[in-house]
């Protein structure tokens, strides 16, 4: 196992590099500096400005700079917003996100692990048709129409919800709905098939056979080995819960990172493009090694190699 | 023939002891046709009334794209003048003039956006642009995967262990921020090939975004098509008829082709067509958070980002692109999800 976590832990290592590097290269082939966008700075403040953040230095050098000072743990300060460190950007971004984001990941686990459960053990009534046509309808709708529609129903025709901004409990309302949809729905369908798969097994009918109470044989032998694929799915859930927020964040004007990452890559802010990038990157890359350890340790099946 | 009433009789009937006559031979002869691989699919889709179902609307919504806008008498681009903001059917104080005179106007079905223009013919072109999209990009996937996959899978060993180290590599880094970064920054090097070299005019004519698409999804796509790939050629590769091929002298690309890549048909339609509606979904997104298909060219993700702004007073413009795009996902993950029960079984998860 330690030889396993080494692998994989080396294997994000290099990854994350990748994204790093491609980043920086990507960033310089658009036209325009971060300084171009202001009422055009002359030629004397804007070699000033450059020099003051070595953009004036070759790239080369200036890739070595950014990773000597990203090891040292500092991500320097943004080219746009004044006075700001990157890490600080983060770091209040992250919190309006993680908020947001985890409430959305809660609310599908939520309602998508009970429901899917409902659906394999009532298998064929017509609670289990419901929820299946819910849930294939739910993973055909982007994030971006079931937010607009949650907004024309909720704020502009009923006019109980409030639009934008984050300052009260109901503003997480339909931001957080919005982000689950399509995890809960795509949850509950994996939660349904490998429900059933665990019902139709022999250890079921042996512990049926041998009087388990219902409660204790779907809790303690149904749904710990039916919940396995949903572990799994935490990883990519993660990833698309970030999408969803770069669409949600923009329509209910939240100030979290997805609208930061936007906003730096259309204002070339590039401490800033390279900050978000690799912050984001790698969370999503240790929250899938985390998860794939968590895996092996739930499922001792699982041989390391 | 004696029948016979008691049956536990032991006496025996002589009748059946005779030798069977010509017809009776027929008659035990299995007179079915055997079944192929291709039709026993297409009669297990058939009686799969939701995938019929599926294929009839992506069918419709194939003709609504590509087709009707060809009789349709606006262009997406055409901005009439004094026919702004119009709601659904309803005509502008000229066009009532022109239609009092005698002169034929055809409805806005849907009605018109703040710059004149017919959202109905945006809701067609916006959908060609999905559809497209969702097209290409699963080709694009399906050769690059199929191809990358066939090679490590088929010559295993270091080859294969080195092709999928990438594949692992490709496979964690987070695609959403890559395909944004990507979606940006090709642009410029794209817009300046097709206006400055020759040769590359054509690119103009698709749209620069549409390439980017295709660009960054083929980059970044294929390794869920290699993975699965590679595992149907693993498994085929072991089989006789490969051996046979090898022993007759087929050479490598052959077998691949002929033989590895044709047995495992099932998977790659399964796969390609599951490909589409992913496909989609991250173009209507880059379009709606701005960096997709470039303007006047709708796309149904760009109308909705569009719509936004006047939602308080034109709620059905949201709506059409809203529904056309939910539409479109569904029916072609419902016809891959029927796809993969008819012809591929044991992919079901």
């Amino acid at each position: 196992m330690p030889a396993y976590i080494t692998k994989r832990l080396l294997m994000s290592i290099f990854t994350l590099w990748l994204v790093a590097t491609l980043t920086f290269a990507l960033m310089f082939m658009v036209p325009g500096g971060p300084f171009l966008a202001e009422k055009a700075p002359s030629e004397a403040t804007l070699k000033a400005l450059n020099q003051k953040y070595g953009l004036d230095q070759p790239k080369i050098v200036q890739y070595k700079n950014y990773m000597i000072k990203f090891l040292q743990g500092d991500m320097g300060v943004s080219l746009k917003q004044r006075g700001r460190t990157v890490s600080s950007i983060i770091f209040t971004g992250f919190k309006v996100s993680a908020r947001v984001g985890g409430l959305g990941i809660l609310l599908a686990l939520l309602i998508g692990i009970p429901l899917g459960s409902i659906a394999a053990l009532n298998r064929g009534k017509w609670i289990d048709n419901v929820i299946v046509v819910f849930s294939t309808a739910g993973i055909a709708v982007p994030s971006f129409v079931v937010s607009t529609v949650l907004m024309l129903i909720f704020s502009v025709k009923l006019d109980l919800l409030p639009t934008y901004g984050l300052t009260s409990w109901e503003h997480y309302i339909m931001p957080v709905i919005a982000l689950s949809l399509y995890p809960a729905s795509y949850i509950s369908r994996l939660m349904r098939t490998s429900m059933l798969e665990v019902l139709g097994q022999d250890y079921m009918r042996t512990a049926r056979a041998k009087g388990l109470s219902q409660f204790k044989m779907l809790f303690k032998h149904a749904l710990r080995n039916a919940i396995l694929p949903v572990v799994t799915y935490l990883g990519p859930l993660l990833a698309y819960t970030l999408t969803g927020s770069f669409v949600v964040e923009k329509i209910f004007t939240i100030p979290g990172l997805g609208s930061e990452f936007i906003s730096s890559i259309v204002n070339r802010d590039y401490t800033m493009i390279m900050g978000t990038t690799i912050f984001l990157a790698a969370l999503i890359i240790i929250m899938n090694l985390l998860v794939d350890i968590a895996y092996k340790i739930i499922d001792p099946r699982i041989q390391f190699k | 023939m004696k029948h016979v009433n008691n049956k536990l009789s032991l006496q025996l009937d002589v009748s059946d002891f005779l030798p069977a006559g010509q017809e009776e031979k027929q008659s035990l002869v299995i007179m079915r046709e055997s079944v192929s691989f291709w039709r026993d699919g297409v009669r297990r889709f058939k009686k799969n009334k939701i995938a019929m179902a599926s294929l009839t609307v992506v069918i419709l919504v194939l003709i609504f794209a590509f087709i009707m806008p060809a009789f349709y008498p606006y262009s997406y681009e055409q901005q009439i003048r004094g026919s702004e903001n119009l709601a659904p059917m309803q005509y502008s104080q000229q066009e009532l003039e022109l239609k009092a005179s005698g002169v034929k106007v055809f409805p806005h079905i849907l009605g018109t956006d703040s710059l004149g223009r017919d959202t109905m013919i945006r809701l067609m072109y916006g959908s060609r642009i999905s559809l497209l999209v969702g097209l290409v990009a699963s080709v694009l996937v399906l050769i690059i995967g199929s191809v990358y996959g066939s090679i490590a899978g088929y010559f295993g060993g270091k080859v294969d262990m080195v092709m999928m180290r990438i594949v692992d590599i490709i496979y964690t880094v987070p695609d959403i921020l890559i395909i944004i970064l990507l979606m940006v920054t090709l642009k410029y090097p794209l817009e300046d090939l097709a206006n400055n070299v020759p040769g590359f005019g054509w690119i103009n004519t698709i749209g620069v975004g549409l390439i980017c698409i295709f660009i960054v999804f083929s980059l970044l796509y294929w390794v869920g098509m290699a993975r699965i790939v590679r595992s149907q050629i693993l498994s085929l590769k072991e089989q006789e008829f490969v051996t046979a091929a090898k022993a007759l002298g087929a050479s490598h690309g052959r077998i691949i082709r002929k033989h590895l890549l044709i047995n495992s048909m099932g998977a790659l339609i399964v796969t390609t067509t599951l490909q589409i509606p992913s496909a989609i979904f991250t173009e209507s997104f880059l379009s709606f958070i701005g960096i997709g298909v470039a303007a006047p060219m709708p796309s149904l993700g760009s109308m909705a980002s569009d719509a936004i702004g006047g939602i308080q007073s034109y709620p059905y413009r949201l709506l059409a692109p809203a529904i056309m795009i939910s539409l479109i996902i569904l029916s072609f993950n419902l016809l891959g999800d029927g796809l993969r029960d008819a012809f591929d079984p044991k992919l079901k998860d």
